[in-house]
């Protein structure tokens, strides 16, 4: 990983976190996303200069918590509409690739 | 998912019923099932349904056995532009379990745990991380023993994927189907600390899970409908020490049987590999039901690599202490507390368990409050009551059959009877024993009878008084016999023991 000193990202790091995302990058994008990836986290980085030992972490922008709804079925069965919107579909089921092995 | 590092409670509300941590000298553990030296370290996720009506953040049906795809929504699908919102009865359950298992019930966050795999649609999976709904609680199991427990966290269940093999064989390509029914159910993940030392005993912390579960109404705890589902961390170390040596995490473990087995073979793999010389590598395994046996899952080139974060969709629940006094209220008298129950009733621990088990505790406890021996009773329970409708039995009617067997007006055989008669018809014990004519032999009479048996047998008795013990068995036979079978077995012991010492 990268030294967590400086908040460099390597292109290892980049090239990590996108195989993880499932994404594919061309050499020429590993080096500019690690630049500017570095850039935000480095920017970040401006808050070690307050001391936030008092300050709870901020989980979400608005104030809110329990935000709750009553446990009441409400829900149609769109089976056939959601089906049709998957590229393949049998036996009222999605049909995919396969999916072998365990589940990660 | 057992990689926590940090719990920090905010606003903790202290639990009742969080003892102070006993010391467990007393406490009779299960024995090593390894070879000599070594011991099992086992820790437990429990996944657990909740029985709402509704599934964690959509309000789909939450239902076991629908046709496919019936009970789904735009948000158990993944779709764009869908947001999640809690369910507060699944909340509430949560909160439930946490405090029945003495948990710290706390503010807490949901977090997104990211994979890609095709029965969870989002490609991530609402869970939580660094901040869970219930932490470090505990769980008794009926010997005595407590596992810690490290959290309770809530969750949302994937949907079913199943493989269409196209030559019928499962290692080819085909195709699979999937069904999203249950991807977003309710789930509760509860993990343990690893202080479970052998297969009984992680059968015991289940066991008591599941009762706990049902007693609340939390979850149904179906292991056969997969409401309740268990992976076990396996590891062994020397004997006594306090290492945490490389584990394995084993899944799909379908029963409590199935449990046992796995966690025997698994630990007996690692002391076997230690002593070749080789050890163990940290990796997730099957259990294989049929062959017996651990087998490694597909190795993984990235190790569980999550990429955990706070979920934007959703805010923080932090449930009012009040809230949490309501839901406290709502919890009936756990297994564990009627355990306790019977014993300070005077009962034997193991007797009491399997009562409570059974549900017939209740029973027993009304039956000693009337006056009834408690270990009769509980003898009773756990001999003669295994049967339908032991629970309706009245409880006044079974003190008086226990009190007129210690009182020696029935005996144990005659005592078996009528306490299945009475099952069956709701009858007294006093009626019964009149019909069946089931009398208390006076001892005068027995006496007398026994005089008779002597004048008809006096070289035999002769024999016996002079120490011939095995004679015992003729001359009770011959009382048995001249009585059809109604005397006290143990009033003729006393009977022959103090007429041939005198």
């Amino acid at each position: 990983m990268s030294d967590p000193e400086s908040h460099r990202l390597t292109r290892d790091d980049v090239a990590h976190v996108a195989s993880l995302a499932l994404l594919e990058l061309t050499e020429a994008e590993l080096d500019e996303f690690a630049g500017q990836l570095s850039a935000v986290l480095e920017h970040a980085k401006d808050i070690d200069a307050l001391d936030v030992g008092d300050v709870a972490p901020t989980h979400h922008p608005y104030p809110l918590h329990n935000v709750f709804r009553p446990d009441v079925v409400t829900s149609a069965d769109v089976r056939e509409q959601a089906l049709a919107m998957a590229p393949e579909a049998e036996d009222g089921q999605f049909r995919v690739p396969p999916a072998l092995g365990e589940e990660p | 998912m057992t990689t926590t590092e940090t719990k920090t409670p905010i606003s903790p509300v202290s639990s009742t019923m969080l003892d102070a941590w006993t010391t467990e000298s007393d406490v009779e553990r299960e024995p090593s099932n390894l070879p000599d030296g070594w011991e099992m370290v086992i820790g437990l996720e429990v996944h657990a349904e909740l029985a709402t009506d509704t599934k964690m953040f959509s309000p789909a049906k939450n239902h076991f056995g629908g046709e496919p795809n019936t009970n789904v929504h735009p948000v158990c699908l993944g779709l764009p532009g869908t947001l999640p919102v809690v369910n507060e009865k699944a909340v509430e359950l949560s909160i439930k379990l946490g405090l029945a298992l003495n948990c710290t019930v706390q503010r807490c966050i949901f977090a997104r745990k990211n994979y890609f795999y095709p029965d969870m649609p989002k490609d991530y999976q609402i869970s939580q991380y660094d901040l869970p709904l219930n932490a470090e609680g505990w769980l008794e199991v009926p010997s005595g023993h407590r596992v810690r427990v490290e959290r309770a966290h809530m969750e949302e269940d994937t949907g079913k994927s199943t493989h269409v093999g196209e030559s019928g064989r499962i290692h080819d390509a085909g195709y699979s189907l999937v069904d999203y029914n249950r991807a977003g159910v309710p789930l509760l993940e509860i993990v343990s600390h690893p202080d479970i030392r052998g297969p009984e005993e992680a059968k015991a912390y289940v066991g008591e899970l599941q009762a706990i579960l049902i007693a609340t109404d939390v979850s149904d705890g179906k292991f056969e409908e997969g409401s309740l589902r268990v992976d076990a961390n396996v590891s062994v170390r020397a004997a006594g020490s306090d290492e945490l040596r490389t584990r394995c995490e084993i899944k799909n473990v379908n029963s409590l049987r199935s449990l046992g087995r796995a966690i025997q073979y698994e630990a007996q793999r690692h002391v076997d590999l230690y002593n070749a010389g080789d050890k163990p590598v940290q990796e997730t395994r099957h259990w294989d039901e049929e062959g017996g046996r651990t087998r490694p899952g597909r190795s993984k080139e990235q190790a569980e690599d999550y990429r955990y974060f706070a979920d934007p969709d959703l805010v923080p629940v932090d449930p009012s202490p009040e809230w949490i006094e309501e839901i406290r209220a709502t919890i009936p008298v756990l297994p564990r507390e009627r355990r306790i129950a019977l014993r300070d009733a005077g009962g034997e621990a193991e007797p009491a368990a399997i009562a409570v088990e059974r549900g017939l505790d209740g029973l027993a406890l009304a039956a000693i409050g009337a006056g009834a021996e408690p270990g009769r009773t509980l003898t009773h329970v756990v001999n003669n009551l295994a049967v339908d409708g032991a629970e309706s039995l009245d409880p006044a009617h079974f003190a008086e059959l226990v009190t007129m067997e210690t009182g020696g007006d029935l005996t144990a055989t005659q005592a078996k009877q009528i306490l299945g008669e009475m099952v069956e018809s709701g009858r007294s014990p006093s009626d019964l024993a009149a019909e069946h004519g089931f009398e208390a032999m006076d001892s005068s009479e027995l006496e007398t009878m026994l005089d008779q048996i002597i004048a008809e047998h006096p070289d035999e008795w002769a024999r016996f008084c002079e120490g011939e013990k095995k004679l015992q068995g003729m001359f009770t036979g011959q009382i048995m016999k001249a009585t059809k079978g109604q005397a006290d077995g143990k009033a003729i012991a006393q009977l022959l023991g103090k007429k041939s010492s005198s």
